[in-house]
């Protein structure tokens, strides 16, 4: 698949997709520490999400650091927007940023306890 | 070819001169790392930017030589 194929692939995946996680695994079976604790922060909100396994598509995993200016997986985009990465994320639930942003963009989850 | 922790201190104080910068070994196998960098660069900006900006200043290296960079941004209080 050329870039170009891998970025419109992308981008119609954040965009059909309101919370889509770019990450190592999947969600039942994540592949790296960091991956895993985007999962456990997303499932522990309740959030609806759809992931997409970089490591069984090495041009996906190029084209998803190409696509955000991000080194590193995982990758979150919300209503079609990169968030951050497991660092990001966590200080965000951690801080309640991402309940706002999860409420602000219409998406339902259960408020962190 | 992993990196040391002063190696990456270096870098981001090459790029942002007036940061404070605290990098601590997570695994001692100079991949994992967590770093806290502290700089008034970072006053206004989103969190994503600022992280941005120390990848930038990485050149590069993040996700390749060097795995995990646990990063803390944050303007001076």
């Amino acid at each position: 698949m050329s870039q170009v194929a891998v970025a419109d692939r992308i981008a119609k995946e954040i965009t059909e997709n309101p919370v889509m996680l770019y990450m190592k695994g999947t969600a039942m079976f994540p592949q790296c520490g960091f991956s895993a604790r985007v999962v456990q922060i997303l499932s522990h909100m309740n959030v609806p999400f759809a992931t997409a396994n970089v490591l069984e598509d090495p041009e996906l995993r190029d084209g998803i650091k190409q696509f955000s200016q991000w080194p590193t997986i995982p990758q979150l985009y919300v209503k079609g927007e990169f968030v951050g990465g497991c660092d990001i994320i966590t200080e965000m639930y951690q801080t309640g940023e991402l309940s706002s942003l999860m409420a602000e963009n219409g998406i339902a989850h259960s408020v962190a306890a | 070819m992993a990196m040391t922790a002063n190696a990456i201190e270096n870098l981001i104080r090459a790029a942002i001169p007036d940061a404070r910068v605290t990098v601590e070994d997570l695994a001692g196998d100079g991949d994992h790392y967590a770093a806290t960098v502290v700089s008034e660069q970072f006053r206004g900006i989103t969190r994503l930017k600022q992280h941005q900006m120390i990848y930038a200043a990485l050149q590069g290296r993040m996700g390749g030589e060097l795995h995990a960079l646990a990063l803390q941004t944050s303007a001076p209080e």
